[in-house]
């Protein structure tokens, strides 16, 4: 059955976590320094402090009581203070992990709007100019580098015509308690008498940073739409639907477009991590305040249980996603459902 | 049916854009806020732990205010918290008057219920010199400036006669005392607020979330993204009439530039030179410049063989192609350094000159030393542009290649601030590019803190050079009042660092800021950290 599948993928998952803490873990003993300052974040435990940390760390013991005793820890959400701020991690965290949520879910949105559309009508007007025209623009943006796009984005709308803000989630002038940690809805939250120019300021500091990471998911959308509706154009069932009468749109959206968002859905499971990656080289040149510049800036400070925690957040989430959209897929699809359960 | 969805999406997508893209009318508490772009986050919210001028920037004149304060104009004393003060006969002991009804900051985390007392001052300075103060030892003990400047051995005493007086007792007569009450480094804070964390076991809050009488009150800090301060409503002085000031933090050039362009900054702090000029052009900015005490150098770590040798540290500052290096660094806003002192400092000493760039010279020098074929050795250069060295990388690797032709291998070494600083306190370098910015008139201020024997424990002196007779000299130019004396012994310690050469004075840079047009107000400070509180928006010609 299909809660056969389910728990297979069950039992993967766990099993790369296993392997995942394993790695945060060694990395407190392979960074440079005190393996209790890389753990705790404290930067100098002093004579009191340093026993009762050893022994609730079980420094003292082998490493597989360490890994036990960092297990429970990450549990029970003690992630050690950042090294350059002295705050919890997870706290830090939690600031800035939406942040890059909120982008890469915008920047998904837009690519779906854009890519999905772009890529059915380069698929019904393949030899048509403007299927041909989408098609080129699809590669072209596909092979942009991001940075450089990204530059010039700024160069044009920022400092040319003035429209976006080139950093930043918000204006800073604004003041917005983190309570989701998503700024939209903390704007709605927050109470203050100017939540409207807030939001309106909010958006238009979104715009530039979410367009700039749409533009690879939203290329990757119309080729995999363009090629998965060609492909399934060509199946007999489409035929078959012609057949019976029904009019074209209505083949196109109950037979064509489900079965080609089938391997579209795929790639973006596949292709996660590399928006991950776009993301963070975006929170960069925007200055958004994400898990991404927080985690080069960790980096650069040499700050380690930051880098510890960023990574196990950052690999948590592009693991959950492809297996999550792995498991969408088997679900949507009766032929891999088949194949599962086989 | 494809068509019109396409259609719509993009016209939605569109009209997105378009709404984005109106300026909204800014509510007051937007539009009476100023930005001010920093270059870093600062380490701490309490000046007294800190020497780094971005913390200073950030903090010391905005939360906090001193006894005293330092006229811009003409470098004389005038009243803050001390409305006057009086010194004995023997300069032995000062007399401060405080200013009557002072209020503290009223914050989420702290309500006064009293004025400044005596009781404020004597707390804010116990802490400083006493290493059994309940608060001494909190966020590390260390209290750079202070103990540079010696003041737990000079200052004897503090008493407090009445609620309104405060009485320094001296070891000895200090004729830079006052100088060094007016510095950023000695505010005032609030003794009620420590009592309040002392018994919440806090204690450390009291640098993380400071409570001060300046005219800003501290309000939201984000490690590396910004920190918030709103108005003192019921400041002593003049009240701001910014109702918000907000420090956007991005330690890069060019996107501070980009910030001030698309005015999400009203001011950014150091702009890069070689970019002065063309945004100058712009209607929408303007420039700001003024002389400045400072001072860019080259510190070699006297500790270490060879630079413990003069004759070596000769060596390598006669690679060096200065003027090259004023033309591609400091873009000739600088003039050459010929001395530690500022020519502006009275105590200048006017009959030096610059080590001569000479490479044979140099080689001759280095075969003397021993080290016909060089050696392999280390810059570092500092991560974040200051005004003394607006790009210690690139000076470093021009002086990489002047170094090269003598036959010395030199690596730069760059690290990220907090690092670098921690590293260079534990003495790892060979040679470090750094600088000092004056924190008051005193050519003290120069002297003892990068170069006396002090400054190596407190860690403000790079070259960890500490030779006795130099002290000594310092120590005398303290004993007198009398500024033509004063005078000759800061003549005399000008010409013995340039005979020994514990560092290379290169710069003394002249400071910029760039500001949006609307803003007004912002005065430069030449001895110290910059004050926001004068600086106000100018709302007329605001139509976007």
């Amino acid at each position: 059955m299909i809660w056969h599948y389910l728990i297979r993928r069950l039992f993967l998952l766990s099993f790369v976590f296993f392997a995942l803490t394993c790695f945060a873990f060694s990395l407190g003993h392979l960074f440079p320094g005190d393996p209790l300052v890389n753990f705790s974040g404290i930067s100098q435990p002093d004579d009191e402090l340093m026993p009762v940390l050893v022994q609730q760390y079980r420094l003292d013991d082998g490493y597989l009581q360490q890994y036990i005793a960092f297990l429970q820890r990450i549990l029970q959400g003690d992630w050690g203070l950042s090294l350059a701020s002295q705050q919890p991690v997870l706290h830090e965290l939690k600031l800035v992990f939406p942040a890059t949520l909120e982008l890469v879910a915008y920047a998904l949105l837009i690519s779906f709007v854009l890519g999905v559309p772009l890529g059915l009508l380069a698929a019904i007007k393949a030899n048509h100019w403007s299927g041909r025209a989408i098609s080129t623009i699809a590669l072209l943006g596909y092979s942009l580098p991001i940075f450089w796009w990204a530059l010039l984005m700024i160069m044009l709308f920022s400092i040319g015509l003035g429209w976006f803000p080139t950093s930043g989630r918000i204006s800073v002038l604004y003041e917005i308690p983190a309570v989701t940690g998503f700024m939209l809805p903390d704007i709605l939250l927050s109470g203050q008498t100017y939540w409207q120019a807030a939001l309106q300021d909010a958006i238009r500091h979104l715009w530039l940073p979410a367009f700039v990471l749409a533009t690879y998911p939203t290329t990757v959308m119309i080729r995999f739409t363009r090629d998965a509706m060609l492909n399934v154009w060509q199946q007999s069932y489409i035929k078959t639907a012609r057949a019976k009468g029904l009019s074209r749109s209505q083949v196109l959206y109950r037979h064509g477009l489900r079965n080609a968002m089938l391997p579209v859905m795929r790639q973006l499971g596949l292709q996660f991590s590399t928006l991950v990656t776009l993301a963070m080289i975006s929170e960069l040149i925007f200055s958004w305040p994400g898990i991404g510049l927080w985690l080069l800036d960790s980096i650069n400070q040499r700050n380690y249980p930051a880098i510890q925690g960023g990574l196990l957040v950052i690999s948590s989430l592009v693991i959950l996603v492809n297996i999550l959209m792995d498991v969408l897929h088997t679900l949507f699809n009766p032929l891999a459902r088949k194949q599962a359960n086989g | 049916m494809p068509k019109p969805l396409i259609k719509g999406s993009l016209a939605t997508a569109l009209l997105v854009t378009l709404l984005a893209a109106c300026q909204p009318d800014m509510p007051a508490e937007v539009r009476s806020g100023l930005v001010y772009c920093s270059e870093g986050s600062p380490e701490s919210f309490n000046p007294q732990l800190v020497t780094s001028g971005t913390t200073i920037d950030a903090t010391s004149r905005q939360l906090f205010d001193r006894l005293l304060d330092i006229n811009a104009q003409n470098g004389e004393f005038k009243p803050a918290l001390a409305t006057h003060w009086e010194r004995r006969e023997d300069g032995l002991s000062y007399t401060f008057f405080l200013r009557p009804n002072v209020q503290f900051h009223h914050t989420d985390y702290f309500t006064p219920t009293r004025p400044l007392t005596s009781e404020d001052v004597r707390f804010s300075f116990e802490r400083v010199m006493h290493s059994q103060h309940p608060f001494h030892n909190v966020s590390g003990g260390e209290y750079p400036y202070f103990q540079t400047v010696d003041w737990a051995n000079r200052v004897v005493r503090i008493a407090t006669p009445t609620d309104d007086q405060v009485v320094f007792y001296l070891r000895q007569r200090d004729s830079s005392f006052l100088s060094n009450l007016a510095t950023d480094f000695a505010v005032i804070h609030s003794a009620e607020y420590a009592e309040q964390l002392l018994q919440q076991n806090q204690r450390q809050r009291l640098d993380s979330q400071p409570i001060g009488t300046g005219p800003f009150k501290f309000r939201e800090y984000r490690k590396d993204v910004f920190i918030r301060y709103y108005r003192h409503n019921n400041y002593w002085g003049e009240p701001s009439q910014l109702e918000q000031l907000v420090f956007d933090i991005e330690p890069n050039n060019a996107k501070r530039m980009a910030r001030l362009l698309t005015h999400e900054c009203d001011i950014i702090a150091y702009p890069r030179m070689a970019e002065l000029e063309l945004i100058s052009k712009r209607a929408d900015v303007k420039v700001q410049q003024q002389t400045s005490m400072n001072v860019g150098f080259w510190a070699f770590n006297t500790s270490r063989a060879p630079f413990d040798n003069s004759k070596v540290r000769r060596a390598l500052s006669m690679a060096i192609n200065r003027d090259a290096i004023l033309q591609a660094v400091y873009f000739d806003q600088a003039e050459a350094a010929t001395s530690l002192l500022p020519p502006t400092s009275w105590g200048h000493n006017p009959t030096l000159l610059p080590v001569q760039y000479d490479p044979g010279q140099a080689r001759t020098l280095l075969a003397e030393a021993g080290y016909p074929y060089g050696f392999n050795m280390t810059i570092w250069a500092m991560p974040i542009q200051r005004l003394y060295n607006p790009n210690a990388t690139r000076m470093a690797e021009m002086m990489q290649a002047d170094l090269a032709r003598i036959g010395v291998r030199a690596s730069i070494v760059t690290l990220e601030w907090n690092a670098f600083r921690r590293q260079l306190r534990q003495g790892d370098h060979d040679t470090v590019l750094l600088g000092w910015n004056a924190d008051n008139t005193d050519p003290d201020n120069f002297f003892r803190p990068l170069l006396s024997c002090n400054g190596v424990e407190s860690g403000t002196n790079r070259a960890l050079w500490c030779d006795p007779a130099f002290d000594a000299l310092l120590a005398q130019a303290l004993l007198t009042d009398d500024q033509a004396i004063r005078r000759s012994y800061y003549w005399a310690a000008q010409q013995y660092l340039t005979e020994h050469l514990p560092l290379l004075p290169l710069a003394h840079a002249k400071r910029f800021q760039a500001v949006n047009q609307r803003v007004e107000g912002v005065g430069i400070n030449p001895y110290g950290g910059i004050d926001l509180s004068t600086a106000f928006i100018r709302s007329d010609e605001d139509t976007p």
